[in-house]
């Protein structure tokens, strides 16, 4: 009876999860006729070619490797720099590091929006906008501090002996980091690339202010074509729908580790 | 875990510290800079002091903002975080195909991006092709998010519980986990009721993450800008305007730098001074359960 009562909970939950979706996936299949004139629960003409624009219009499918673009230079600048930091957090003590690490997470907690302008200043006199490492520099804002938080927690789960054998045995600081301490962190990093990938990917603000046409984001081109070409709601939704999929295939390969990323490894 | 005292540790930080430095440091002085100065073009700026502060402090638009940012928040925490744990008590304890497809559809809606989920709403809550909007017509119900306000309150509120109320639950999903059968064996001789396993081992197991994830919805319901931007853009009228979108207007929208800035730091320490604040009782929990 207990179980029935769960699997009825989670059964709600996820239709209301999951209604809305589908509504989006409904609409990418229909036509824009169809869409207006009738109201119907799956497609009555089923088509693909709302997805057929996407592919084959430079200006939709250029928003997506755009986007990708940025999303992968910013994870991997971010988990550089994290990693060295998380390590020296999870291990020593130095003056001011408690501080250090709460003015990171403050970081994380300034509103994009009071950044927007600083940042398409800044870009601009340096001759950053409109340029992919602009948006992905200026995501690290975000992403380092909580790339250092993840870290730092899947770091602390790793006993200090280890450390100390290594060095015993002869390991330099370097051939130990990556010959031994990765591979047991292995998941924290792949926890943390997986954020940074996240928060990367669904960010609007700050990716719409600093491009403008040769790096805009599938986010800005979404948005401007709403306000811009009128409303063409099926290729709108077909867009929607393909930017669920990148999320939708990597959440599968960390679904055990999710919550303690979300935790920032405190659990 | 005993941590040895090592200065050179600096070094291993300095990355994060110069990119961090680049990218918020230079940045927020830009803001600071702007925010006593006022400017009639030309790049010529002239000291104010503090008048933009004082502006911005009586100004009644801005109350306003505070007010509707303020009550939504507090709407969020209410209703997200005690779903969140509902729904956390309620997921599939043992592995298997059944808790990974929970885990995999739980976690969907936390990676679409922000516009995405806008969009989304916004068709699903319209009158004419939205599968809610048309079920509340049929029904009678006025509703019409663009027009009444009452309706696009109603369309946010649903929408950020749709998007953020999975974050809750696998946080508390993942505390949940860490606790040992033993708990339940040894509640179960003494025959405990449901609400006192609940009370006396889940809910102080869980007070770590819960933490947390009052601490991440708070911090990201004040700052949220996207959604409701794409929803309603801010109406009908001010109706939805929250701080962020408040700021935009003012900044990129009119131009008005000086108020601009001075909106921004205060709006800043505002949440930093509540996120200080939960991050002290945190570390102050976190300590006390390792010794």
């Amino acid at each position: 009876m207990k179980i029935n009562k769960s699997a009825l909970v989670m059964s709600l939950y996820i239709l209301f999860l999951m209604l809305p979706i589908y509504w989006l996936i409904n609409m990418s299949l229909k036509t824009n006729q169809e869409i207006l004139s009738t109201f119907s629960l799956w497609p009555n003409d089923l088509t693909f070619d709302n997805y057929l624009v996407i592919f084959t219009d430079a200006s939709w499918y250029g928003g997506y490797l755009n986007s990708i673009t940025y999303v992968v230079m910013n994870t991997i600048i971010s988990v550089t720099v994290a990693l060295p930091a998380a390590y020296a957090f999870s291990r020593y003590r130095f003056m001011g590091d408690k501080h250090l690490f709460f003015w990171l997470l403050t970081n994380r907690m300034a509103p994009p929006a009071v950044f927007a302008l600083p940042f398409f200043q800044l870009y601009s006199s340096v001759g950053l906008f409109d340029t992919h490492i602009a948006v992905a520099l200026a995501h690290t804002l975000f992403n380092v501090p909580l790339a250092v938080w993840i870290l730092e927690g899947f770091m602390r789960g790793v006993p200090k002996e280890i450390d100390e054998t290594a060095y015993i045995d002869g390991y330099g600081f370097f051939t130990f980091f990556r010959k031994i301490f990765m591979p047991l962190i292995a998941s924290g990093i792949g926890v943390a690339a997986f954020f940074c990938f996240m928060f990367s990917w669904v960010e609007l603000l700050l990716s719409r202010t600093l491009t403008s046409v040769d790096a805009k984001s599938i986010a800005a081109t979404m948005t401007r074509t709403v306000s811009a070409s009128g409303l063409d709601w099926g290729v709108l939704a077909a867009a929607g729908v393909l930017t669920i999929i990148p999320g939708a295939l990597v959440i599968y390969f960390v679904r055990n580790h999710i919550a303690k990323g979300f935790a920032l490894g405190r659990v | 875990m005993k941590k040895t005292i090592n200065q050179k540790a600096w070094f291993m930080v300095l990355p994060v510290l110069i990119l961090v430095a680049f990218s918020a440091v230079i940045p927020l002085m830009t803001v600071v800079n702007y925010s006593v100065q006022d400017t009639f073009g030309n790049n010529e700026f002239f000291w104010v002091g503090l008048e933009w502060f004082e502006e911005v402090l009586h100004s009644e638009r801005i109350h306003d903002a505070l007010g509707r940012q303020a009550l939504f928040t507090i709407i969020i925490l209410t209703i997200e975080i005690p779903l969140g744990i509902f729904v956390a008590l309620h997921m599939p304890k043992r592995s298997g195909l059944w808790s990974s497809l929970c885990l995999v559809l739980v976690a969907l809606p936390l990676l679409i991006p922000w516009n995405v989920v806008g969009t989304i709403w916004q068709i699903f809550g319209r009158v004419d092709i939205g599968l809610l909007g048309y079920m509340l017509d049929q029904m009678g119900i006025d509703y019409n998010y663009t027009q009444n306000s009452f309706a696009a309150w109603c369309t946010i509120i649903v929408m950020d519980v749709w998007h953020w109320t999975s974050l809750v639950v696998l946080l508390c999903y993942a505390g949940l986990k860490s606790i040992p059968d033993a708990y339940y064996q040894a509640a179960k001789i003494d025959q405990a009721s449901r609400w006192a396993v609940f009370r006396y081992i889940e809910l102080p197991k869980m007070k770590g993450v819960l933490l947390i994830a009052i601490l991440l919805r708070f911090m990201d319901s004040f700052m949220i800008y996207t959604e409701p931007f794409v929803v309603t853009g801010g109406g009908p009228g001010n109706a939805t305007t929250f701080l962020s979108i408040d700021l935009v207007k003012m900044a990129i929208g009119q131009f008005d730098l000086g108020p601009a800035a001075a909106f921004s730091l205060i709006y800043f320490l505002v949440i930093l001074l509540v996120s200080w604040v939960f991050y002290t009782v945190m570390v102050h929990s976190d300590t006390k359960d390792m010794s």
